[in-house]
């Protein structure tokens, strides 16, 4: 056996783009391949949970764990990873805030099952047959992991070394990364491996934002031909690099788009919407409730959009849960 | 300054009493309560009073925090328009708190337990109007409860493993 340090990979509720993300470090695959083992991969590589389960406790170096925990499943491998390795790492914005997947905490796993399995309008369910966690079939038990109400960010499940941010994690940022991990020069843990600025901070855009902004009325992207030079914020696009974390290589703002929050908010900052949406409204020229209440209204999803990526990681985590009776 | 206590005196039927976390401005709606006070004003005590330095200084975090941390109701005070000590800062609190109000209420959080109210230093009787009706509707509506509730599954490894 080699002495190479051992690192997994492990998806939950995920698209599948933070694979790609490390599928995109290219060549640069091949360092952390000849820097360290890989035990466990299940979108590129053979390994089951049972060889995980065979492992000593503690003898991965490191897991990257992406996706948000939305099943027993990934709740129970979630516990299994951080009992096996040294360093749990939240990989990618599900993991690190709940991302996208946690806007479904707007609802639950039975308004969820109905728009999927029964109401979607290309949904043909006559039967109305819904998922369930074990279901008899020919003699047999057949098994699906339990859906939970509330998607959760790995760190409301079991505790986190470090946080990889991004939707998905840039290549620059994940090689800083595993290189900060491989050095041995461990930063304090819950460290977030980016840096801890305001994108706003280093934005190719800076010099033409104005001192004191003034907005009248907000735009969605589609609404304007945004100019490519100029300050995004300033034209009226609900840009938040203002309150979110930097280290992006600022991929959105160099293709023209607002910034969407994707890599969380910087060290300073609890609640990563609650503080964008206070800097927003003090920006805006609006005094009195009538013009207040015009102007809001050209924001018409303030929750999809300050709450992109963190509403599961946020102070409040999720709509209020009704009362079954 | 002492600990705040339960209203144990008044408490309703099942011993639940709202607690309101109150963000009140230096010059205007703190000094409104105490006046309510030295002039020995009787009205709803569920209110945990915070004193900042103006209405535009409540950051919506704050909200967040004392309702994800057991408040049924927050209430924010501030100056009229026109009477903010630093000119503007009221303004600026109310366009913070309409968007805030359109998120929480996208979060099933009632309109009726976060409030903002413009109370000058002289109007105690205001401040206690609306002490006591904030306390009143909260009282309604019951508590906030935002616990997310667990969630239990039978345990997997009860059910039979299939191998296929």
């Amino acid at each position: 056996m080699s002495e190479k340090p051992k690192v997994a990979f492990y998806w939950c509720s995920s698209c599948g783009g933070c694979e790609e993300a490390v599928v995109d470090l290219a060549e640069g695959i091949l360092d952390v391949v000849a820097a360290a083992d890989i035990v466990f991969w299940p979108v590129a590589m053979d390994f089951k949970k049972a060889d995980v389960e065979a492992m000593e406790d503690g003898s991965i170096l490191a897991a990257f764990v992406n996706g948000a925990i939305r099943t027993t499943e990934q709740e129970e491998m979630a516990h299994l990873l951080r009992r096996k390795a040294k360093v749990l790492v939240a990989f990618g914005s599900c993991a690190h805030q709940g991302g996208i997947p946690g806007l479904a905490n707007l609802w639950d796993r039975q308004a969820i099952f109905e728009s999927s399995y029964l109401t979607g309008p290309s949904t043909v369910n006559p039967e109305g047959t819904l998922p369930a966690t074990a279901l008899p079939h020919n003699g047999d038990v057949v098994t699906l992991p339990g859906f939970y109400d509330t998607v959760r960010a790995l760190d409301q499940v079991t505790s986190v070394d470090y946080y990889i941010p991004g939707c998905a994690p840039t290549p620059n940022i994940i090689a800083g990364a595993v290189q900060t991990l491989l050095s041995g020069d461990l930063p304090p843990a819950g460290t977030v491996l980016a840096p801890d600025k305001a994108l706003c901070e280093d934005c190719p855009r800076i010099d033409t934002k104005p001192q004191d902004l003034s907005i009248e009325r907000f735009y969605r992207p589609y609404e304007i031909l945004a100019d490519e030079s100029t300050c995004l914020l300033a034209q009226g696009l609900l840009c938040m690099g203002s309150g979110t974390r930097s280290g992006c290589s600022h991929l959105c703002i160099n293709g023209n788009m607002p910034c969407s929050g994707c890599f969380g908010p910087t060290s300073k900052v609890r609640d990563h919407g609650g503080k964008y949406l206070s800097a927003i409204a003090s920006l805006m020229s609006a005094m009195d409730e009538e013009a207040i209440q015009k102007a809001l209204d050209t924001i018409p999803d303030p929750i999809g959009t300050f709450y992109r990526y963190g509403l599961a990681g946020s102070l409040l985590r999720r709509r209020k849960m009704t009362p079954v009776a | 300054m002492p600990e705040p206590t339960e209203n144990l005196q008044e408490s309703t039927a099942n011993g639940w009493e709202p607690k309101i976390v109150a963000f009140f401005c230096n010059w205007c709606t703190y000094l409104a309560a105490d006046l309510a006070g030295t002039s020995r004003m009787k009205y709803a005590p569920n209110a945990r009073v915070i004193r900042v330095m103006c209405s535009g200084r409540v950051d919506p975090q704050f909200v967040m925090e004392a309702l994800a941390r057991g408040a049924d109701g927050v209430l924010v005070g501030g100056c009229h328009f026109g009477d903010c000590h630093y000119q503007a800062g009221n303004h600026k609190a109310l366009r913070r708190f309409r968007l805030l109000q359109r998120v929480l209420m996208g979060l099933g959080i009632e309109e009726e337990r976060i409030r903002l109210e413009w109370i000058s230093a002289a109007e105690a009787d205001k401040l206690r109007d609306v002490m006591n009706e904030m306390v009143a509707q909260i009282k309604a509506l019951g508590p906030l409860d935002l616990e997310v509730p667990a969630e239990g599954f039978p345990e997997l490894a009860d059910v039979e493993e299939v191998t296929a």
